[in-house]
């Protein structure tokens, strides 16, 4: 325990003298987010510096092992530094689906060739990667999906289109799912990886509900992938998709208990003052927020120390993303007929609309909450059935 | 610190559910139902509570104790409350226990060493209405030469009338609604003017109604100060409420286990009912719930036994918390049983009459998420 406690007094110290003072605030928009690759534009030197400092450190990705990019940290120090993270108010230096997603997956499944390139890379903040899983056809039911590549002896040739692909206008590269048997459904799929400024890789963004369009629909015409760019084995990519998705669950999970705040009633104080159901159902919101919180923390600590079930990242999905939908629901509730407004400068830009709206995609992206109880039932309680 | 249980608690935990499901199962319970027995648990396995070690587990090893915390007692309410074992261990290992801490040497000495032996039992006396509202105390306790005369009613204390030993909160000063003015007794069962009627309660558990009428102690029958005794009452009513939803996390789980065991065996329509996808979301649903609460009341505990400043917070998501999930697992297990359900052969149902008390004590639900918004500042 005294080396974990001069751990974090290592950390507070770095932290102190190294994030700069804007990357403290919190952040006030989607535009605040640091997602790094070639293209991005930076919002500020500030935002620059702090995920340069990081990534000099291995703190943007600080539990990956120090030869791909990481600082090598061990679960309860990794712990620590999120929460003095936290306790400063730091704001996350890079974000990426490179880290969250394909990251774990290559530390998994990855040649040491992959790693040392792809992870350094991501980790840098140099590569922006995206997702390329479900298809038109194929949401729920993502084994059907039908995005073939041909082998063509030293690549593959790959036709189709993906679709749900988030920020695939903006990514470099993709990790994608590509059927490589046609007649296997579940052992017929490979995991290939693909710079997006290949020929034959074109993207459209998809406008949502909340105006806005973080996902595409992305397309494949004889796009020639290199065989050295799979991820495992040929024709065994729905392990590697499968063990993704649990990160990606986690991941969305981990939205539930947002914005580091503990109280959501406490935000609406003089509102609830006159609003007595509401203050009721604030207060009902801020137990399943504080056992939600409690939930993720314990589960954490179960999976690092590997007494997790492997399936109960779907659980923490679910329970996340239907709290997260109930809290923007109870934002606009307490917001009133300020929180309709779309486009004024008071209201953000419609910020508190935009984000309700936006939440209702959390029960269906990355597994819908019926699939995460199906699977729940199926895989932790034993239900029987097929 | 880890939200995983350590080595001695794991252990702890294997050798409660053990002690528990060979010597305080169900039917253990069951039997002592039957009998209309008059204290509503065993003394027998008050003793064997004893030579576990479980009854002394709270008290300083400094006084013979296992000088243990809310997540150890924790684990033994769990236990409890999935066998629906019938004993004084809330009211006298966790809540008594926490009070006596506050008294002095005199006291404790006196009454440790019989808690120890599971050879005394004591009862809790706060509410004086059918809602937990311990500020609105006003059983009077007034200043009489060296001493105090209490007069006033209790109620809902839980063994109240098979107890050796009653804590009372009483009124030294102001009025009801007040959290300063309020004392601390430790008032013996046999003293003249005290008066409890037992009430048998719809999960079969024993409570009572006191009554003192001009009860005279002196003034070693203070605990903590005098008018200021807020300070400790609240304290311990977080170690009874936090105990209180560990053993509710135990009766949810309990619940839930024997209807997913149902879920696994009845047949209708040439099948599983657990092959039926409307049950499964439902049971997948209530699994989330109940390990929910069980990681808010380890969060509680752990903060609680850190003497943390956000401890009471945590205490009250909970008590909340837990009476949500577990109210949950009795209802959804009630009807995944249909009819069999509704039966007094079956299991389920005793489980929901537990939940129903165990929600009602030391605080409900709505109470405990009314206190953490005012908490939180609103």
């Amino acid at each position: 325990m005294p080396d974990l406690n001069n751990f974090r007094a290592e950390i507070r110290a770095w932290l102190e003298d190294n994030c700069p003072a804007e990357m403290r605030k919190p952040a006030r928009s989607e535009e605040d987010t640091c997602w790094g690759g070639r293209a991005f534009k930076f919002q500020s030197e500030a935002q620059k510096t702090w995920m340069e400092r990081c990534a000099a450190k291995g703190y943007t990705v600080p539990d990956w092992p120090k030869a791909y990019g990481g600082a090598g940290l061990s679960a309860a120090e990794t712990k620590i530094f999120r929460q003095e993270m936290a306790n400063l108010g730091c704001r996350s230096p890079l974000n990426s689906f490179g880290i969250w997603m394909l990251g774990p997956a290559l530390l998994k499944f990855g040649s040491e060739d992959q790693k040392v390139h792809y992870l350094g890379q991501i980790a840098r903040g140099e590569i922006r990667w995206c997702q390329g899983y479900s298809e038109p056809g194929s949401g729920s039911d993502l084994v059907s999906m039908q995005t073939f590549g041909e082998d063509k002896g030293d690549h593959w040739l790959v036709n189709g289109s993906k679709i749900w692909t988030s920020y695939a206008d903006k990514a470099d590269w993709i990790f994608c799912l590509v059927r490589t048997d046609k007649a296997n459904k579940y052992q017929g799929i490979s995991f290939l990886l693909f710079d997006m400024t290949t020929p034959g890789v074109t993207t459209k963004p998809i406008k949502l509900i909340s105006g806005s369009s973080p996902f595409c629909e992305t397309f494949f015409d004889d796009v020639v992938v290199p065989k050295a760019q799979i991820v495992g084995d040929l024709n065994r990519g729905w392990d590697v998709a499968k063990y993704l998705l649990g990160h990606e669950r986690e991941m969305i999970s981990g939205m539930g208990g947002d914005g580091g705040m503990a109280s959501l009633g406490t935000a609406f104080k003089d509102v609830m003052a006159e609003e007595p159901v509401l203050r009721a159902q604030m207060a009902l919101f801020d137990v399943e927020n504080l056992a939600f919180r409690a939930h993720s923390e314990r589960f954490m600590d179960e999976w690092k120390s590997g007494k997790a079930h492997p399936a109960y990242s779907n659980l923490m999905k679910y329970v996340g993303t239907e709290l997260n939908k109930k809290r923007h629901e109870l934002v606009m509730a307490a917001g009133g007929s300020d929180a309709l407004e779309w486009e004024s400068e008071s209201s953000g830009g419609g910020a508190k609309p935009r984000s309700w709206l936006r939440t209702k995609a959390n029960s269906i992206e990355g597994g819908t909450s019926e699939v995460m109880l199906n699977v729940v039932s199926k895989r932790i309680l034993e239900m029987p059935g097929a | 610190m880890a939200m995983t249980l350590n080595e001695d608690q794991a252990m702890l935990r294997d050798s409660a559910r053990d002690f528990m499901k060979a010597e305080a199962p169900v039917a253990h319970f069951r039997a002592y139902r039957d009998k209309n027995c008059k204290d509503g648990f065993s003394h027998d396995l008050w003793k064997q509570f004893a030579a576990m070690g479980f009854t002394g587990m709270l008290i300083p090893e400094a006084e013979g104790g296992l000088g243990m915390g809310a997540i150890e007692a924790g684990i033994v309410l769990e236990e409890v409350g999935r066998n629906l074992s019938p004993s004084p261990f809330l009211s006298t290992s966790v809540i008594a226990v926490e009070a006596l801490k506050a008294a002095d040497k005199a006291m404790r000495d006196r009454w440790f060493p019989a808690i120890l032996k599971g050879e005394a039992v004591i009862g809790i006396a706060i509410d004086e209405a059918s809602k937990h509202r311990p500020e609105k105390t006003a059983l009077r306790a007034k200043r009489a030469g060296n001493g105090f005369t209490l007069s006033g009613t209790k109620q809902f204390v839980v063994q109240g009338a098979s107890a050796d030993l009653l804590i009372v909160a009483a009124r030294t000063a102001g009025a009801p609604g007040e959290t300063d003015g309020l004392t601390l007794f430790a008032v013996d069962r046999e003293a003249a003017g005290l008066s409890a009627e037992a009430t048998r309660l719809v999960d079969s558990s024993m409570a009572a109604h006191l009554t003192l009428d001009g009860v005279e102690v002196t003034a070693d029958a203070v605990i903590g100060d005098v008018d200021g005794g807020w300070a400790t009452l609240t304290k311990i009513l977080d170690a009874g409420r936090v105990g209180a939803a560990a053993e509710m996390v135990g009766v949810g789980t309990g619940a839930m286990e024997i209807t997913f065991d149902y879920l696994k065996t009845r047949k209708q329509f040439g099948q599983l009912i657990g092959e039926f996808q409307a049950l499964q979301h439902r049971a997948a649903h209530l699994y989330g719930e109940i390990e929910g609460a069980r990681s808010i009341v380890l969060k509680a505990q752990t903060l609680l036994d850190e003497g943390h400043e956000s401890a009471a917070l945590y205490v009250a998501a909970a008590k909340a918390k837990a009476g949500i999930a577990c109210n949950l697992a009795v209802r959804e297990g009630v009807q995944m049983h249909g009819g069999m359900g509704m039966t007094d052969a079956f299991d389920i149902g005793l489980y929901m009459k537990r939940e129903r008390g165990l929600n009602e004590f030391f605080g409900d639900t709505s109470f405990h998420a009314d206190r953490l918004a005012t908490l939180n500042g609103y």
